[in-house]
């Protein structure tokens, strides 16, 4: 089973996604703009010991894993945790070809082939055909690196949450256990739901990560069902938004979020080495050694 | 996105999805297996064959008079989404059935429950700015970049487009916060990479006072990472700048306003946002459905983004149309 790191490193300052301002995010796409820029980031996160790094299937991405493809003795720790799909790509694609014309435009292999592989019921054969088929073409730029989670984005979490497509988070962890000897991570801004339907599909500790801040920001079942939950329910839960985009001030978020029991990792975006260190030194200082425990036996 | 709105209806609390209609026999397997909501090919049969109380509309805008008109004759409360129809005459014509049959009418123009935008308006509606001078509205987007295209969205007669499809949003917000315009006094729609329709819609109105606005939109911009939707506007005591994040104030000297002093203040979607239910795509998705089914609970039929006023956005899009034409 994997162990997740206590710090991870975040995307989205790379590409343009500021949930406050889209005035920074625009500085930040063009800060970003050379992928060179983006790797010296992740340097220097790397010789700080934050070795996790969680991204967006991006384009851009594929830029990064070709670098550290090439340099594999200087990245010989490096951890992706491949976040997919990079919804925007897709959107943009089915508003401007349609729906199956974006399947064969992003897929690896031949379409009708792929849907019909497996054996399984009519209907289900082809919604987890085409969860394959999209898994494949995204992993595709991961070849050859460490990639031991692989999670769904939120949108894509919380639309087949909404639509109780349970089973579909089953078969994506299946899928990815027996195809890339990884295991499945879901992103979610609806946590508590999320749990409960992840225990319906018998997804035990599962690996979860959802917004997780003192003001409540996009945690749909408020910030006290949130802690219920960290505290007595078995997961390894990775809290993102912990500065809520900003709105909360960098020493008071860290202190109340790593206050939080049963709370085991966090995964933060920065794009400067003094923030960076910052943000690392806070959260190590506010989990001292003795709190870093993994959950109880006898949780649910 | 129909299938966002079926998960987010699902979801919400106090309401289920019993039925859906769909031309894709695909998802259609996958819902009734999955969801176990009967499924159906033609609304005709859905609507005739299920106990509803109300129907949520995502197909091509060409197809939703039709639609709204067969639904409303059958009791159903009604949520349509943007723009309302393709004609203003018919818009009318469905708000005007609605208030007759008393039935919760709603379109999907989300960006009204976006908390930036509503604080925007308490604030022009409370006269912070003093009397308004101008409004500029903006959306771009990477939607159409390069030469191609086969859905509804680039087919004119099934309602795609710039203008139907994403200056619908922009005029309804500027209708939102300033109300709607008497005039349009000159408006171009222009073709950048799509054959049939345009990409860009650039507008002037004209309010019937002192008052202007200028419209500007174009989804064949990829410098923006998804739509991007901006108002500004000038009054007398000072400026607003707002988007879907921040809403930006500047106070000229001795115009502070409330808790809002001189110079500039910035607030942002994290304060000015309510909590939702249940998350999916963003807050205005889901606050607009809950919105819609906390009105069928309550009988209110007064609720934000009536087909009334719907209705004034179509006949914007209608004017900046015949505008468009005499250039």
């Amino acid at each position: 089973m994997t162990t997740i790191d206590r710090i991870l490193f975040g995307d989205n300052q790379f590409f343009g996604v500021n949930h406050m301002s889209e005035e920074k995010a625009r500085q930040q796409l063009i800060r970003f703009k050379d992928t060179r820029s983006i790797l010296e980031v992740l340097d220097v996160a790397y010789e700080m010991g934050i070795r996790t790094f969680m991204c967006t299937t991006h384009d851009r991405i594929g830029e990064i894993c070709d670098h550290m493809r090439a340099h594999p003795r200087r990245y010989k720790d490096f951890i992706y945790y491949p976040c997919m799909p990079y919804a925007h790509k897709y959107a943009n694609s089915v508003s401007q070809v349609g729906l199956l014309e974006t399947i064969q435009r992003f897929s690896t292999g031949g379409v009708v082939n792929t849907l019909f592989r497996g054996a399984m019921g009519a209907a289900t054969r082809d919604i987890y055909a085409l969860m394959k088929l999209l898994v494949d073409a995204e992993m595709k730029r991961f070849e050859g690196l460490n990639t031991p989670v692989i999670f769904v984005q939120n949108v894509v979490t919380d639309l087949l949450l909404g639509l109780k497509l349970y089973p579909v988070f089953a078969e994506f962890d299946r899928y990815l256990r027996e195809r890339y000897g990884a295991e499945a991570g879901f992103i979610t801004m609806n946590l508590p739901l999320l749990m409960d339907a992840l225990d319906q599909v018998g997804l035990e500790n599962p690996i979860v990560c959802a917004n997780i801040n003192k003001i409540g920001f996009r945690m749909c079942g408020g910030v006290d069902g949130y802690r219920e939950l960290l505290r007595a329910r078995r997961c390894r839960p990775i809290a993102m938004s912990v500065l809520a985009s900003g709105a909360i001030p960098a020493q008071e978020a860290i202190e109340w979020v790593c206050g939080l029991e049963g709370l085991q990792s966090i995964v933060f975006g920065a794009s400067t080495a003094g923030n960076i260190r910052q943000t690392k030194e806070l959260i190590e200082r506010c989990w001292a050694p003795q709190q870093q425990v993994l959950p109880a036996a006898g949780k649910r | 996105m129909g299938l966002s709105h079926c998960a987010i209806a699902n979801a919400l609390p106090g309401a289920s999805v019993v039925a859906v209609c769909d031309t894709s026999r695909y998802v259609c397997s996958v819902l009734r297996k999955y969801m176990g909501v009967q499924t159906y090919s033609g609304y005709q049969k859905m609507i005739e064959g299920t106990q509803l109380d109300c129907l949520i509309v995502a197909t091509p805008t060409a197809t939703h008079f039709e639609l709204a008109k067969d639904a409303l004759e059958k009791g159903l409360h009604l949520f349509v989404e943007k723009p309302l129809t393709l004609s203003a005459a018919q818009s009318l014509r469905l708000s005007e059935l609605a208030l007759e049959r008393k039935r919760v009418n709603q379109v999907g123009f989300h960006n009204r429950f976006l908390g930036t935008f509503q604080q925007a308006q308490s604030l022009l509606r409370a006269g912070a700015l003093g009397t308004v001078t101008n409004i500029h509205g903006s959306a771009f987007g990477q939607v159409v970049v390069k030469q191609q295209g086969s859905t509804w969205r680039s087919r004119k007669a099934e309602g795609g487009g710039c203008l139907h499809d994403y200056a619908c949003h922009v005029i309804d917000l500027m209708n939102f916060l300033v109300g709607p315009p008497t005039r349009v006094s000159g408006a171009r729609m222009q073709s950048i990479f799509s054959n049939d329709v345009e990409d860009a819609v650039s507008a002037v109105f004209d309010y019937g006072n002192k008052m202007s606005g200028i419209l500007e939109t174009n989804w064949s911009d990829d410098t923006v990472r998804k739509m991007s939707t901006t108002i500004s506007v000038h009054g007398t005591n000072g400026k607003l700048v707002v988007d879907r994040q921040e809403l930006k104030l500047y106070l000229r000297s001795g115009c502070a306003f409330g808790s809002y002093v001189e110079g500039w203040n910035t607030s942002y979607s994290t304060e000015l946002q309510k909590p939702v239910p249940f998350y999916l795509r963003g807050e205005e998705y889901s606050a607009q459905l809950h919105a819609f089914f906390t009105a069928i609970r309550e009988g209110n039929l007064e609720q934000e983004n009536s087909f009334e006023s719907a209705y004034q956005a179509d006949r914007v899009l209608e004017l900046i149309q015949e505008a468009d034409r005499l250039n």
